[in-house]
Parts: C-alpha cells; structure tokens; sequence
C-alpha cells in the first residue's frame, strides 16, 4: 500500500515539476539566454527527451538508489561542477532531521502531559488556558510565530540569535541554542493538534461503562486516566503524532528559510529557483517517503495498541 | 600639500608614528595646531585590527567551488577575489586603478604589448614566493578554445603570455587595448599558485590574499583568518570572516537587527526608511554604474524612428524614478549607459529632463499626434520596474503617449520578453571601462545589444578609442560617444541606482567606498574595520 501510494506520488511530482513555467537552461542562462545556447543545453540534460521517457529513466536509476545530478554547477560558459544530488542531500537531510527530532522529543511528551492534565481537569482554568493558548499558536502561520519569536528573544531580550548557523563542530549545546527559535516554532505549531487529541480521545473514553466501573471501584482519576483510558485511546493519538511528525519533517521548509537553517526545505527552495529539477524531485521523494513511512508506522502501533481493529464486526 | 597627504597615508597605514607625523607635517609648514588636529583625526579614523566580522551576501550556491574561472556571482567573488587572493590590478576606492600584485606596467605604442612588473618578496599562504610563472599561468587558465572560464571573453584578446626572469609578464594582444590592465582587476583573473605543468592550484584556496581559508561550505558559508603575512599595509584588520549565503532579504535585515550579522549587502529598498532610523545600523550607499533601461528594439516599427525614441526620452520623470522607484538611492541618468564611476563620464552633457512640450514636438516630428505603446515589465528585469512603468505611464500621456505597461512573469523573462518584445524593461550592474560597457551592449551585432541598435559612427569611435594612448584625445572619443547613444539610442535609462548595504554602526569604512561593485568592489573583509 505504501509502495502504491509512493509511485502515485512520484508521478504528481514529476508531473507537477513539469508543469513548472520555464526551465533550468533558461533560469541559469538568464541574461544571456539565446535559442541555440538553451536547446544546447537542454540536450546536454535531456530535456529534449518526451516526458514519459524522462520519467522512466528518472524511476529506474530513483529504485536502484541513484538520485541523479544535480543540474546546477553547470554555468552559462559550458562548464561544470555538478554534483550528485545525494552528496547536496544527505547533509542536509540530517539537519534536519536533528531540528525536527529536538522539536518532536519536545512536542510529544508536552502535549500527551498537557492533554491527559486537560482531560483530568476538564473545563478548569488550567484546561480553558492551555486550549486558548495551543489554538491561538496553531492558528498563526509558521512565519508569523518565527517573526514574533525573534522579536521577543532575539531583538528585544537578545536571549537567542535569529540565525540558525549551525556548523559541523558544534557541540550538542551550542547547537541546541542556536537552533533554539526554530525548534520552539516549530513545538508551537504542532502542539495544539496533538494536545487536543489526546485530550478529546480520553473524554470521549470516560463515558465508556468500564471507565465509570473504575470509578465506582474508587480507582484515583489520574490512575483511571493513564490505566484505563489512555491504553484504549492510543489509536487515535498515535495517528496524530504521527501526522505532526511528518509534518514537523516535511513543513519545516518555511521555518528553514526564515532562521536560514541549513536543511533539506531550504535545499528545496533554492532548487525550485533554479530549476534545479533533480534536486526538486529528489527533495520531495524524500518529503513524501518520510510522510508515508511514519504513517505505516502509526497504523502499525495503532494496530498493536489495539488489536480489534483487526478484527471487524 | 602633496606631502601632508603623503604623510598622513603613511601615518594611516601604521609607517610612521604620531609624533614623527607631527614633526613632518610641521617641517612640511603646517601650523602646530593644525598637526596636532590633523594627527588626532586621522587617529579617530584609523582601523583598529581584531574582531570576527560575520556578513551577509547574495547569489550563493550548493555548487559554487574556488575555481576562479567558475566565480558565477557575487558571494564567490567576495570569498575568491575579496579574501584569498589578489590580482594584477587593484581598482582604488575612487575607481582609478591601482597596482596589486604588479607594481608597475607599460605598454608599446600600439598598445598591443604589455609588460608587467611584479612586485617583490610576496608569499603565498602556503610559503611559495609569488614570481613571473603564476601570473602566467593564471591567466592561461582562462584561455584556449575549450576554456569554460567566466573570464574567456575578457582574456579573447591575449594571444600570448610569457616570463621574462621572475618578476616580469608580458601579455601579447591581437589587437591595441588601452583598457588592459583595467581588465585585469576582473574578479575572475585572480593570481593563484602555478604547479609544474603550468595548470594552478585553486583546489586549496591558497593565494596571496589578506585572509587564509578555513572552512568551505558551498551554499550556507565560508569561514576564513586573517593572512599574519599580508604583504599590504594597513590592510585587513579582522582576525577572521564568516562569509555567510542569505538569499532571503527579510532574513538577512532580521539577523542584522538582532546583532547576529555585522552587514549585508541589498538591503530592502521597501524597509529602508525604518533601517535609517534604526539606531545600531548605518545605511552605507555608493553609486556606481549599475542602471535601469527601457529597451525599445531599433529595428522593428514604431521605435526605428528616431523622433519617437527621443519622445519617449523626454516623456519619463527621472527625479520621480529617483525618489520613488530608487527611495532615493540611486542619481538621474542621461540616457547613455556611462555611470560616474566611469573614468570617462561626461558630467557636461545637458542633463535631459521630464519635458511634455518636447515630448510632443518630437512625437509630432515622428508623424503622430498621439500613440499607444505596450511597455513589457517583470520585477526579474529590477525590482519596481511595473511601479515605473505605471509612472511612465501618467508622466507620458501629458504629451499624448498611452502607454499600456505588460506586466510580464519573472519565469522565462529573459528569454521570452527581453530582446524579443519590442519595448521592455531590463538592467545592467555596469562596467569599469567604457570600452566594455559599450561593446558588450551598444557595438553593432553585439549578443546582447537589447536594442539592436547600430551606429556607423559610434562603432568607428569604439574601434579608435580602444587602441588610443593618448587620454584627452580617448576622452573626447568616449564623450562624443555618450552623446551620440542619448540622442540616438534605442534605450530609455532613467535612473542609476546604487549599491545598498547595511552595516552595524560597530562597523568603520574608509571615507569614500569604492562604487565598481558592492560592498566596497567586494574588497570589504580587507578594507573594513571595528572601531569599537
């Protein structure tokens, strides 16, 4: 199923990528474009090829591990010094892999605490505040809580720098306060998803018999809530994370390019600039490999959490 | 006072002590006071050494690599040209040219043969004493048929290049150029150690620059220290840069804000009025010869008449360019591509003004009482350009010129729109020599002569004033030739527009800031300094 899902998503983005107004040899050659110059250099990449054919040879070196050549390094004169899309990916690829792991590590076990603390004190204060607050942050758009984070940490209380610039010899510290807006930004906006789904999994539980049998047991709330309710409403909650894990993966691009952190959504941006189409499909395949990867994995923990539904009625 | 200036360069650079500049200074027949004050100024004014200068620059790339050849834009030049290396050639703050690595030049009389002398005891950063065979072989590395170099037009002209002994090069060309040694401060032609088979060593960044590559991280930054065996004086005063890619202006203006960039260049024009009022920031500016045209395709009806272009010419407001389009960076243009950075511009030339009477006259003289004319503009071709092309708009109908302005796609611009449409929008950043800015865009045939306008006079001209020593008689050809492109040329150019950085007011630059590129000619990491 996975499988399926990823060659449907190969052809939208192939597709989609061709769709895309001019091309690389127009996008480089800018200036200096003439007719000759551009279908030179469209033959030299292969565009001259019909679509189908590109998109087969694309798959095939794709399955056998190539990610092609980057199209950029070739300059207006002729020369070049592309490299393989793999060696501009992969170190990339685990920054941001580091960025959306640190915001996950804290995102996850916040809004599971948050949300089984507003289900225990359901319509407090406590439950009304964390509500306003989540949703008020989910409600914003990634940039505008970047912007708003470096107004307040790095220009009025200088606690932070605005620019996520990482380097190799970072240790684990300075790295984590460097890139300490954007893993914030990005708590921020996932939060509120999965904080309230935990929450509503677990209300909707505690009208369940057995729930209310625990109860008149004289079990303490907190226990009926993470024995009782929490075991049954894993299904729904682990869904969710697993959708904001993606997300955190896949929707960093924005906050990348607003920290100016070096990573694969920042990669991306530049390569649809340039028209830089190897890098654009590889960076998207890698996008929609992670999204449905962590999809099976929440349908996988779903299943073992509870096993009915492999049994339908 | 030649020797006052003398004395305070030296007093500058660190050769002379205070006391021993107040003495010369006095013996020169200044007045004690006036020593005294002088000394203390140019004190205040002396770059102090130290200090990570971390900046911002754009048109960076994941495949950009330390081949001089392969510089492509502006961040390469910065970290090659601006830090590790030096060339021939240097272009001085107020764009005269200065030797660098040569410490004089001549030529024959037809200009076809020049002899460089090169300077003596500079090291490389890896020890090598620079001598005749790097030069050599520097430049050869952009020559030959299968050259993919950036630099291979600029170089078509050398047939030969040889030693002669350790410290002398002489370059042989096909044809006279009196702009040679000009060339040579390209930022391609940087001089980088030669291996025995007479390739370079660009690999390993080594050069004879001020600062010594220490990280190299194509398309996020690069990291370099101070060279301790610089051989300029007074020159580089950081003990290390941190070259950083921000493509993103809003980015780069927020790191800037918040201390976490020392400067950067183009800063947004839109945001620039809260910038200025920005207390830890200075706005520095230089004009150079960058500018905006308005290309009207010579060969194709209605623009190969002449009345009509001259129409047009008249009918744009410059001072409204300036002040709107520009936020008044920028000066009013005369409708020749010569900038004031160029040695021969013609500051006499009649300034042509917004005039809807003359507007009129000459539309009248081209056989129509009114027009409409389609003005194709992109923001790709420079930012605001379908802002002035809507100001065109209203200052042009007054003299019965309806212009509708196309709003085209960034996307395919340059291949589609420009050149090919008859009347668009587009831009040069502009050339040290006029001789250059003029072939590449003016000459009859030129690739990219935007107007396809040819010129029996003008092309003669160009042809006489390259070859000719002589510097009023070249100046007098250059000025004729102005002339002759603002009264007859196929392009409208309102405006030059300036180079915009942004510096942390912690950031000192030298009183006049060189305007042949950004960034002080990109010579910024060596030309800079913090004064606190």
């Amino acid at each position: 199923m996975g499988f399926v899902t990823l060659v449907v998503v190969s052809i939208i983005i192939f597709g989609v990528v061709e769709f895309l107004p001019g091309d690389f040899s127009q996008a480089i050659l800018g200036q200096s474009a003439t007719e000759e110059t551009v279908a030179a250099f469209r033959k030299e990449l292969g565009l001259d090829k019909p679509a189908h054919t590109r998109y087969f040879d694309w798959i095939g070196a794709m399955l056998q591990g190539d990610l092609g050549i980057s199209y950029s390094g070739r300059g207006a004169s002729g020369s070049d010094l592309s490299r393989p899309v793999i060696d501009l990916i992969a170190p990339r690829f685990w920054n941001t892999i580091f960025l959306a792991g640190v915001a996950a590590l804290i995102a996850v076990p916040l809004a599971l605490i948050l949300g089984i603390f507003a289900a225990l004190f359901r319509n407090s204060i406590f439950d009304r505040t964390v509500n306003v607050f989540s949703l008020s942050a989910i409600s914003f758009p990634e940039f505008f809580i970047s912007y708003l984070l470096i107004l307040l940490f790095a220009s009025i209380w200088p606690i932070f720098p605005s620019l996520a610039n990482v380097s190799d010899d970072m240790s684990l510290g300075e790295r984590l306060v460097v890139t300490a807006l954007p893993i914030v930004t990005l708590v921020l906006i996932t939060l509120a998803h999965m904080m309230r789904m935990t929450r509503a999994a677990i209300i909707n539980l505690m009208a369940s018999p057995y729930i209310e049998m625990a109860q008149l047991k004289g079990v303490s709330p907190t226990k009926i809530i993470v024995q009782h309710a929490l075991p049954n409403a894993w299904a729904p909650i682990v869904t969710v994370i697993a959708f904001n894990l993606a997300y955190l993966v896949v929707g960093v691009v924005v906050v990348e390019i607003v920290f100016i952190y070096p990573g694969v959504g920042q990669l991306m941006v530049d390569a649809v600039t340039t028209r830089d189409i190897p890098v654009v499909q590889a960076c998207a395949l890698v996008f929609a490999s992670a999204y449905i990867l962590l999809n099976l994995i929440a349908d996988i923990i779903s299943i073992v959490t509870n096993p009915r539904i492999l049994h339908p009625k | 006072m030649d020797e006052i200036k003398k004395i305070t360069k030296q007093l500058r650079a660190g050769q002379i002590s205070r006391r021993e500049f107040i003495v010369a200074a006095v013996a020169a027949g200044a007045a004690v006071p006036f020593a005294m004050s002088m000394s203390s100024k140019v004190f205040a004014a002396m770059p102090k050494s130290g200090g990570l200068l971390r900046h911002a620059i754009t048109g960076g790339s994941t495949s950009d690599n330390l081949d001089p050849a392969k510089v492509l834009d502006m961040y390469m030049a910065n970290v090659s040209f601006g830090q590790l290396r030096n060339n021939l050639t240097e272009i001085d703050s107020d764009g005269s040219l200065i030797g660098e690595l040569a410490e004089s030049w001549e030529s024959t009389s037809d200009a076809k043969t020049w002899t460089f002398k090169l300077r003596n005891g500079v090291e490389f950063h890896n020890g090598k004493t620079l001598d005749a065979n790097d030069v050599v072989a520097s430049i050869n590395h952009h020559r030959g048929e299968d050259s993919t170099s950036a630099a291979k037009s600029i170089v078509a002209a050398v047939v030969d290049v040889q030693a002669d002994g350790k410290e002398t090069v002489v370059v042989e060309l096909s044809g006279g150029s009196a702009d040679f040694p000009f060339l040579l401060s390209d930022f391609h032609l940087s001089i980088c150690p030669a291996r025995d088979d007479g390739t370079i060593d660009w690999e390993s960044g080594t050069g004879t620059g001020g600062y010594i590559l220490e990280e190299f991280n194509p398309g996020v930054k690069v990291v370099t220290r101070r060279n301790p065996n610089y051989w300029k004086e007074g020159r580089a005063h950081f003990e290390s840069v941190e070259t950083l890619y921000i493509a993103d202006v809003v980015a780069r203006t927020n790191a800037l804000q918040t201390g976490d960039l020392d400067a950067m260049t183009r800063a947004d024009l839109k945001t620039i009025h809260l910038m200025e009022k920005h207390p830890a920031i200075n706005i520095v500016q230089s004009t150079g010869n960058q500018h905006y045209t308005l290309p009207m395709l010579t060969d194709v009806a209605p623009f190969d008449n002449n009345e009509l272009r001259l129409a047009l010419k008249y009918a744009i407001d410059r001072e409204q360019w300036k002040t709107v389009i520009a936020r008044g960076y920028g000066e009013i243009a005369n409708d020749h591509p010569i900038g004031p950075a160029n040695r021969y511009y013609d500051a006499s030339i009649e300034q042509r003004v917004y005039d809807p009477d003359k507007a009129k006259f000459h539309l009248k003289q081209a056989g129509y009482d009114s027009i409409d004319l389609d003005l194709h503009v992109a923001e790709t071709a420079f930012e605001g350009a379908t802002d002035g092309g809507q100001l065109m708009q209203d200052s042009a109908r007054a003299a019965g010129i309806n212009i509708n302005v196309v709003r085209e796609a960034n996307d395919g611009y340059w291949s589609n729109v420009w050149q090919k449409k008859p009347w668009c929008a587009s831009y040069w950043a502009g050339r040290p020599t006029e001789d250059w800015m003029f072939s590449l865009t003016y000459a009859t045939g030129a690739d990219w002569n935007e107007s396809h306008w040819s010129n029996e006079k003008f092309d003669s001209l160009l042809l006489a004033a390259r070859a000719e020593l002589d510097e009023e008689k070249r100046r007098g050809m250059y000025s004729d030739m102005q002339q002759i492109v603002r009264d007859e040329g196929g392009s409208v150019i309102p405006i030059y527009a300036s180079f915009v950085q942004a510096l942390s007011n912690k950031l000192s630059t030298p009183e006049k800031v060189a305007s042949n590129l950004e960034f002080d000619g990109h010579k910024n990491s060596e030309r800079w300094w913090f004064s606190s």
